[in-house]
């Protein structure tokens, strides 16, 4: 169930020649990065046909940067949807964590305002994680609490006034070099680091294990001797950090700490990991596919916009995007209960 | 069957927080009376208004509220307020007017989330007597409230219009960065500039147009995907400051060309922007004076009946530049920094 669908090497020794290759095709086919990934090169191609300007290096290094605070949501969201959980309060976290950056930076200094941004996100995070994990209460309801009371809270906290920011420090990850008329960000980049971190802690540690078989099945893992409550609560933490992140690369993009900015992060964030193939049923997915998921939401958005299609069927588009990759997520995990 | 179940269960759950959470709403609503009666008369004592706002994460919108208020509790008024939540939420105000109506307010002063989805409401208040005005936009047919206290938002966005087309760029290729154009407002501001500037939608000129929330991190996206498309766009059409703002910083970091940006509001912020050099030209708008407006009609109605001027009372906007156009009234950063709304 952690990996994808059809083991491979012992099998693969009995089998002919013919059927390696078969199991091989079968084994790309089920990997569930595969669907995300052709939904990608697809929109690129039918984008670059589209527009003269889509394919270029600027473009490019547009689209990976529009991605980076969504994107760096998503990885935080998928670890809770691995557990069968959903953060609504994502995107809210990581406005409260941008603004009290922004404001702490005013007369303080701003490593002190990162780290305390980062203190406000852990203990929301950890609110999120206690009520879920010892609480036992669902994360849907627990989350959609959190994301009323955080959002005004963050409006109370401002007076909804936003904050420009001006700090090297605060909107470094703003800045990259640029090679070949591609700019590299240094927030791209972190925003791939979290991802090969998280995947290798998700893929290669006991930790990661855990985290799958909670999502899997609890029952089953309380009884193999997982302690369930720990690693929920573990997760809503890891997934806080990563938020703090977030916050980070949101004053690295736009230079203003705005109570009101990215209201639809925590669904965007959500919609870029079930089209990244990341079952909301818990216990199946993964970070890399969210990064690809991540990237389709924004190339779409990109590209329809750079084709002059009116901002309504962007959405209608991302929306019929959601709904197909929860319905093949059915059919898989159909075909692979029987 | 297991994931059946609990899936059934926590759909159960969110019905039943939502259920709740629109009762506490419609509690919170009902009492945030002032109950401040010290500086009214005796015939004030027992009058209460209601005032229905739109989502105050927009500054603007605070301040209209705060604003009514206090004219309101200066007249010796209780006051029950209730704001939308997002944008467009009609539903929440829709509620809210219902319990005003049952609580037996005198008037209610409603900045409408949508024009038409208000208008049955609304005269169900009217029918009771209650005089319902409009501030910052109208209903449709605009009648449907008693009145309209608001700025003319067509004529905001003609005179940035008329603006752009003096001071702008002379090889002009335009960006239109909108808000839902189904919005009143928003609707006005983007025909206007367009009747100022003198072209229509759809003129070749206009080479993309996108729809942003009207924040600063929208209002960036949309400017760098637009860029990325036509890296010759150099006069932009926003329709308000903070994606005003957005836009500036895509343009910084993406742009090769000077561009010049129009906005509409007039907050403290946006005019430090035109003093800056980050927008050229914006229109102001005075939300005090149609919170006023709004709570004079309301007093002249209590002590006399006279209903207020039917349609729409303009409460006016300024054009605020740094770079003022031949024949086209227009205060400079300074006046605006001394009348503008919003944390200075």
């Amino acid at each position: 169930m952690i990996q994808p669908a059809v083991s491979g090497a012992a099998v693969a020794a009995l089998e002919s020649d013919e059927g390696d290759r078969r199991s091989g095709w079968r084994q790309l086919l089920t990997h569930q990065i595969t669907g995300p990934l052709a939904a990608l090169v697809v929109a690129i191609v039918i984008f670059s046909v589209t527009t003269d300007t889509f394919l270029s290096a600027g473009n490019w290094s547009l689209i990976a940067q529009q991605s980076v605070v969504v994107g760096t949501l998503a990885l935080g969201q998928t670890l809770i949807i691995l557990t069968a959980g959903i953060d609504l309060a994502n995107g809210a976290i990581m406005v409260l964590g941008s603004v009290v950056i922004g404001k702490v930076a005013l007369e303080g200094s701003p490593l002190l305002a990162l780290l305390l941004g980062l203190l406000v996100c852990v203990a929301v995070g950890a609110l999120n994680g206690a009520l879920v994990s010892a609480g036992g209460l669902p994360p849907f309801i627990v989350t959609l609490g959190v994301l009323t009371a955080v959002t005004a809270g963050a409006r109370l906290f401002t007076q909804s006034q936003s904050y420009p920011i001006s700090n090297g420090l605060l909107t470094v990850l703003g800045d990259g070099p640029t090679v070949g008329g591609f700019t590299i960000t240094y927030g791209v980049m972190l925003w791939v680091g979290l991802t090969v971190v998280l995947g290798y802690a998700l893929s290669q540690t006991a930790w990661g294990t855990r985290v799958y078989a909670v999502g899997d099945n609890p029952g089953a893992a309380s009884l193999s001797g997982i302690k369930v409550k720990r690693i929920l609560f573990g997760v809503y933490i890891v997934a806080a950090v990563v938020y703090a992140f977030a916050a980070w690369q949101a004053l690295g993009r736009t230079p203003t700490a705005d109570p009101s900015g990215y209201s639809t992060s925590n669904l965007d964030s959500i919609t870029a990991v079930v089209i990244g193939g990341t079952s909301l049923f818990g216990g199946r997915g993964g970070v890399y596919g969210t990064l690809v998921g991540a990237l389709i939401v924004v190339v779409l958005q990109n590209g329809l916009t750079q084709a002059g299609i009116d901002s309504l069927y962007q959405q209608v588009a991302t929306g019929v995007l959601v709904v197909v990759a929860v319905g093949i997520d059915r059919i898989v995990r159909r075909r692979q209960s029987r | 069957m297991k994931i059946a179940l609990s899936t059934a269960r926590a759909a159960r759950a969110g019905i039943a927080a939502v259920a709740l959470s629109s009762l506490m709403l419609v509690g919170a609503c009902s009492n945030s009376s002032s109950g401040d009666t010290s500086s009214g008369g005796d015939a004030s004592k027992d009058v209460t208004i209601g005032i229905v706002e739109l989502n105050l994460s927009n500054p603007f919108f605070a301040t209209l509220e705060k604003n009514t208020e206090a004219a309101a509790t200066s007249k010796g008024w209780k006051v029950m307020k209730a704001e939308a939540k997002v944008p467009g939420d009609s539903a929440t105000q829709v509620t809210a007017i219902e319990n005003m109506i049952n609580k037996g307010v005198k008037a209610i002063v409603l900045d409408p989330a949508n024009p038409t989805a208000l208008v049955d409401v609304v005269k169900k208040a009217r029918d009771k007597g209650i005089l319902v005005v409009t501030v910052n936009a109208t209903l449709t047919p605009i009648d449907a409230a008693d009145a309209t206290f608001a700025t003319d938002n067509e004529a905001a966005g003609e005179l940035i219009g008329k603006w752009a087309k003096a001071v702008g760029p002379a090889d002009p290729q335009i960006a239109m960065l909108d808000f839902d154009l189904s919005d009143g407002p928003s609707k006005g501001r983007h025909d206007g500039f367009l009747k100022g500037y003198g072209i229509a939608d759809g003129d070749p000129l206009i080479v993309g147009t996108a729809l942003t929330q009207g924040t600063v991190d929208t209002g960036q996206q949309q400017m760098e995907s637009l860029l990325s498309a036509h890296p010759d766009i150099n006069l932009v059409y926003t329709i308000n400051e903070p994606t005003a703002h957005g836009a500036a910083t895509a343009i910084k970091n993406l742009s090769k060309n000077p561009v010049t940006i129009v906005s509409v509001d007039g907050a403290c912020s946006g005019v430090q922007d035109v003093k800056d050099g980050v927008i050229g030209a914006t229109a102001m708008q005075f939300p005090s004076k149609m919170g006023t407006m709004a709570v004079d009609a309301i007093a002249a109605y209590l002590a006399d009946g006279t209903k207020p001027q039917s349609g729409l009372n303009d409460s006016g906007s300024v054009l605020i530049t740094d770079k003022p156009a031949p024949g086209l009234d227009s205060q400079d950063s300074t006046w605006g920094l001394a009348n503008c709304w919003g944390e200075k």
